[in-house]
C-alpha cells in the first residue's frame, strides 16, 4: 500500500485530498463530517468581514443529459461571524489533530491582515491560504481576484502575511490573468510558501431563453459568476504545468479545478501538484467522494511501483514542452480495426468536413471505412468520434526521416519530411 | 492449517455445459458498464442498498466502476457479501436492489445493479484478486455443518475474525445450491466451485465433504469438537405427492432432476412432453430448463392461479415468452402409464378451490417433476435442548443464536428456503454473533 502523507509548502495532512475553501468547508461540523469520511485537510471557507449574500447563487451547465459538467457561483466569502468560525476552528483542530486545517482569508488594509492572521492561527490553523482570487463581488471591493491580477499587490500582501504568520502561507490565485507565471512568481516572491490554483474563471453560466435573463437570476438581474467543476480542468491542468514547470519557480502548488475523480487528482499530481484541492464534486455527490480519491490514487501507485507521493509528483512535467520542441518528423496515420467497426461512418465525417479528407466510406458498400494512408496527417480525431473502444488506433509510420523540430529546421535546416494531406 | 476443498470433479459434458444454458443476463462489455455506471444517480442511503439483504453499498460499487476503479469496486462487494459473485448471477435483482431503483419512479430503466455487480467480480476474478486475510488466530474453532452459501459466508466471516473453522458437507460437491441447483442459465456449477475456492482461499477452513450429521458425525461429537456450531445445512429432498402411479418410471422430484442436470447429463431423448408440477421459483427453474434442454412441450401445472403463484412474477414472464404454457387451478391427482409415465391426471379447482366434479383430465406427459416444495430436516437437531424447530426450520433470532448456547443457524434450513443473498447475509449475521459469543467485541 502506498503511503499517502502529503506535505504541500509544509502543511502535512494524512493524504492530499483537501477540501477546497467553499460551501463544503464552510463549518465545523462540515469539516468534521468530512474528515471523518476520509478527507486529509480543508481550507475553510474564506474568513473577513462577514458578508450578505443573494439568492439564487449557483448555476449549472448540463450537457447532453449530463447534469453540472460545469458549475458557477456568486456567492461571497464567509456570511457567518468570524468569531463563530474561529472557534469551531479551534475544535476542529482539537477533535483531528492529525488532519490540515488551512484558513482562507481575505481582508483589506495591512493591520486587518495582522489580525486575522494571530487569531486564525491560535484558533489552530495549520496553514493560511491568501484568496486572491475571487473573481466575483469581493474584487468590485478590491480584494479577491483584484489582487490576483497585480503582481505587486499580490507581492506586498504575501509579504505581510508570511511576516505576520508562524505557520505556512499558500496563494491562491486567480486564473482570470492571460499568463500565471507572473502572478505566481509574485507570490513566491512575497515568500509563500506554496500556491494554490486555480481559483474560479469569471464566467456567464447560461441564460434562460424564455425569460431572457442570465443565470442563476436574482429577481430580474443577474452578474457574472466564478466558473468550476469537471469542465474547468484543462485550463487549471495548464495553469498547474506552467509554473511547475518554470526553472525559476520553486515553490509547491496545491492543485484545484475540476477534480472529480482519483484520475483527476493523479493529472494534477503528475503535473507538479503535491496537494489537491476539490469542491464542486462534493457540492454534487458530497463528502463520501474521497474513499474511491484515496483508494483510486493507492491502488494507481502500486500498480505503478510507487511508494510516496514524492514518486508520482511532477513525473509528467517533463512532457510539457514548446511546440518548436516537437518532432516535426513523427507520423502517426490512423488504423481502424474492421473486426471491430459498427460502420457508423462517424470517423468519416469527421475526416471529411472537420479534417483533412482522408477517410473513406467502404468500397462497395462495405460500413467499414477506407484510410488513404498517404494522406493521413494523424490528427487524433477519427480515434476521438469513434465510439468504439479501442477500434482506432494511431500508428507510428517509419519515414525515414531523423527526428527534426522547427526549431532545429529553422537554426540548422533540418530536413523536414513531406506535408500530408496540405492537398 | 491448510485449506482442502475434496469435491468430486464435475463431467465435461454435464448438461449446463452444453450451449443451450448460455447466460440469460449476458455481462456487460467493458464500454457498456461505464455508460450504465454513470447513469448512477449515486443516492445517498440508497434504496437499492437498503433493498440488498447484505447491504452491500451499491451506489459506491457503481461510483468506482465509472471512475475506472475496478479493484476497490469488487472490495465495496465483497466486502459486504463475500459470494457477491453468484449473487450477481442468482440474485432475483428484479425484487431486490433493482426492483427499489428510484428510476423506476422515473420515466427511465433501473440501473443493471446486478449487471454491474457481475462485471466488477468477473474482472475481480479473471485477475485474481484478493482483499480479505485471516484475523490473528485466537485458538477457538466454529464447525458448520452444510457447504452451501450461509456456512461459506460465516466461516469466511469466522476466518476474519481469526477463528478456526471446519465445515462438514454430506455431498461430495461443495457450493450448496449454487452448485446444485441454481438454473444454469444463471449460474454453471463450475464457477460456483470456482467461488468457493476463492472464498476458501483465505485459508483455515477445513472441508470434510462425505460427513453426514447425524449418520457420520453425532451432533454431540460436534459440539465436543468446536467451541460453536453454526447451522447452515439448508433443505432436505422434494417432497412426493403421494397419489396412484407417482412409483412409475418418469416421475421425479424438480429439485433432484435440477442436481442431475447441473452434476451431469440426464437423457431427455425420449421426452417429448413435460409437465412440471408447482407454482414456485423451482417450478419455473426447472421448466425453463427443461426448455433449453430442447423438449418440444413445457407445461406447469399449478393448483393456483396466475395471480396468485408464488415464483417470481419476471421469471414466469420470460418463461412464458420462451413458449412455456400452463394450466392454473389443476390439482393433480394421479399418474397414467405403464412402467414409465405417460400422463397426468388432473381435477380443476374452482375459486373455493375444491375440485370441480367431472372435471378430470389426462394432461400427456412422458416427464413429471414434482415441484411442490422441499422437507425441512430441523429434525437432525430437533431432539436438542434449547433447540427449537417449528414446521422442520430451526427456530433462531435476528443473529442466527438458537436457544442452545454456542448454537447458530442461518440459510434455508432457518429461514425455510430463500434467496443465496439472504443465506450470505444470515450466515454474516452469524459469525459475528459467534464471535461475540466468544468473547470478541
Amino acid at each position: 500500500m502506498a503511503d499517502l502523507t502529503t506535505n504541500c509548502g509544509g502543511i502535512v495532512s494524512p493524504n492530499p485530498f483537501w477540501l477546497a475553501s467553499a460551501p463544503p468547508a464552510n463549518s465545523g461540523d462540515q469539516v468534521m463530517r468530512a474528515f471523518d469520511h476520509g478527507w486529509g485537510g480543508a481550507v475553510w471557507k474564506t474568513l473577513g468581514t462577514p458578508i450578505q449574500n443573494v439568492s439564487s447563487r449557483f448555476g449549472g451547465l448540463h450537457y447532453k443529459g449530463t447534469k453540472a459538467i460545469g458549475f458557477n457561483n456568486i456567492e461571497l466569502i464567509t456570511d457567518r461571524p468570524i468569531e463563530t468560525n474561529l472557534k469551531e476552528i479551534a475544535e476542529v483542530k482539537r477533535r483531528y489533530p492529525k488532519h490540515a486545517v488551512i484558513v482562507s482569508l481575505m481582508v483589506e488594509t495591512r493591520d486587518e491582515w495582522q489580525d486575522l492572521i494571530k487569531r486564525s492561527i491560535d484558533a489552530g490553523a495549520d496553514g493560511l491560504e491568501l484568496n486572491f482570487g475571487c473573481p466575483h463581488g469581493m474584487c468590485e471591493r478590491g480584494m479577491g481576484s483584484a489582487v490576483g491580477q497585480e503582481p505587486r499587490i499580490n507581492e506586498r500582501i504575501t509579504s505581510w502575511a508570511v511576516e505576520f504568520s508562524t505557520v505556512p502561507v499558500l496563494v491562491k490565485l486567480t486564473p482570470n490573468v492571460s499568463d500565471i507565471v507572473p502572478h505566481g512568481m509574485a507570490a513566491q516572491r512575497g515568500g509563500a510558501h506554496g500556491v494554490s490554483l486555480i481559483n474560479t474563471i469569471k464566467s456567464i453560466i447560461g441564460v434562460d431563453i424564455d425569460r431572457m435573463v442570465l443565470e442563476p437570476r436574482v429577481r430580474g438581474l443577474s452578474t457574472n459568476g466564478g466558473y468550476c467543476g469537471a469542465a474547468v480542468k484543462p485550463i487549471a491542468l495548464h495553469m498547474t504545468a506552467g509554473l511547475a514547470r518554470h526553472p525559476d519557480f520553486n515553490i509547491p502548488i496545491s492543485g484545484i479545478g475540476g477534480i472529480a475523480s482519483w484520475r483527476d487528482a493523479v493529472e494534477f499530481l503528475l503535473l507538479g501538484a503535491s496537494s489537491v484541492q476539490v469542491c464542486t464534486e462534493v457540492m454534487l455527490r458530497g463528502y463520501r467522494v474521497v474513499e474511491d480519491m484515496i483508494e483510486g490514487l493507492s491502488n494507481y501507485m502500486d500498480s505503478h511501483g510507487m511508494k510516496t507521493l514524492d514518486d508520482i509528483v511532477g513525473r509528467a512535467v517533463p512532457s510539457y514542452s514548446e511546440w518548436g520542441e516537437l518532432d516535426l518528423n513523427y507520423e502517426t496515420i490512423a488504423r481502424i480495426d474492421p473486426e471491430t467497426c459498427i460502420g457508423c461512418y462517424d470517423c468519416v465525417v469527421a475526416c471529411q468536413d472537420g479534417a483533412h479528407q482522408c477517410i473513406y466510406p467502404g468500397d462497395n458498400g462495405a460500413r467499414v471505412p477506407r484510410i488513404d494512408e498517404s494522406e493521413c496527417v494523424g490528427c487524433n480525431l477519427c480515434q476521438i468520434v469513434c465510439p468504439v473502444p479501442g477500434c482506432i488506433e494511431m500508428v507510428e509510420v517509419e519515414n525515414g526521416y531523423p527526428p527534426a523540430t522547427w526549431n532545429q529546421h529553422v537554426a540548422t535546416g533540418a530536413a523536414l519530411r513531406p506535408k500530408k494531406g496540405a492537398h | 492449517m491448510s485449506t482442502t476443498l475434496p469435491h468430486a470433479p464435475l463431467p465435461a459434458d454435464r448438461a449446463e455445459a452444453a450451449e443451450a444454458f448460455e447466460d440469460y443476463k449476458p455481462p456487460l462489455s467493458p464500454g457498456h458498464a461505464v455508460v450504465e455506471a454513470n447513469r448512477c444517480l449515486y443516492c445517498e442511503d440508497a434504496p437499492c442498498t437498503i433493498a440488498c439483504p447484505t447491504h452491500i453499498d451499491i451506489p459506491t460499487f457503481i461510483r468506482k466502476i465509472a471512475t475506472g476503479n475496478i479493484r476497490g469496486s469488487a472490495k465495496t462487494i465483497f466486502s459486504s457479501n463475500i459470494l457477491g459473485m453468484s449473487c450477481a448471477r442468482v440474485c432475483p435483482v428484479e425484487v431486490l436492489c433493482v426492483g427499489d431503483c428510484v428510476y423506476n419512479h422515473l420515466d427511465q430503466p433501473p440501473i443493471q445493479i446486478g449487471k454491474l455487480q457481475r462485471y466488477a467480480t468477473d474482472v475481480a476474478f479473471a485477475e485474481g484478486w484478493r482483499f480479505f486475510e485471516a484475523g490473528a488466530p485466537t485458538g477457538r474453532s466454529v464447525g458448520l455443518v452444510g457447504a452451501g452459501p450461509a456456512s461459506l459466508a460465516c466461516a469466511h466471516e469466522l476466518r476474519r475474525l481469526g477463528h478456526a473453522c471446519t465445515i462438514y458437507e454430506k455431498r461430495d460437491v461443495v457450493g450448496g445450491l449454487n452448485s446444485t441447483g441454481v438454473a444454469p442459465y444463471k449460474m454453471r456449477a463450475d464457477r460456483s466451485l470456482e467461488e468457493v475456492e476463492w472464498v476458501l482461499g483465505i485459508g483455515g477452513i477445513e472441508v470434510k465433504t462425505g460427513v453426514e450429521l447425524g449418520r457420520d458425525l453425532s451432533f454431540e461429537a460436534l459440539e465436543a469438537q468446536h467451541d460453536a456450531v453454526f447451522l447452515g445445512f439448508g433443505l432436505g429432498p422434494d417432497s412426493w405427492l403421494e397419489a396412484a402411479g407417482s412409483e412409475l418410471s418418469g416421475v421425479e422430484g424438480a429439485v433432484e432432476f435440477i442436481e442431475g442436470m447441473k452434476l451431469g447429463t440426464p437423457d431427455v431423448s425420449e421426452v417429448r412432453r413435460a409437465v412440471v408440477i408447482g407454482g414456485g421459483n423451482t417450478a419455473l427453474d426447472a421448466v425453463r430448463e427443461l426448455v433449453r434442454m430442447g423438449i418440444a412441450s413445457v407445461t406447469m401445472v399449478y393448483r393456483g392461479t396466475e395471480e396468485r403463484m408464488s415464483g417470481y412474477a419476471h421469471e414466469w414472464k420470460a418463461g412464458k415468452l420462451e413458449d412455456v404454457k400452463a394450466l392454473w387451478q389443476r390439482q393433480p391427482v394421479g399418474f397414467e402409464g405403464e412402467g414409465r409415465v405417460t400422463g397426468v391426471r388432473c381435477v380443476k379447482l374452482g375459486q373455493d378451490r375444491q375440485p370441480i366434479a367431472g372435471s378430470e383430465e389426462v394432461v400427456p406427459a412422458d416427464l413429471v417433476l414434482l415441484a411442490i416444495g422441499q422437507g425441512k430436516l430441523g429434525e437432525l437437531v430437533s431432539g436438542l435442548d434449547g433447540v427449537t424447530v417449528e414446521r422442520g426450520r430451526v427456530v433462531v433470532g435476528p443473529d442466527g443464536a438458537t436457544g442452545r448456547p454456542g448454537v447458530f443457524a442461518g440459510g434455508d434450513c432457518a429461514n425455510g428456503g430463500k434467496e443465496v443473498v439472504n443465506a450470505v447475509a444470515e450466515g454474516k449475521a452469524a459469525a459475528q454473533a459467534i464471535h461475540r459469543s466468544l468473547g470478541g467485541n
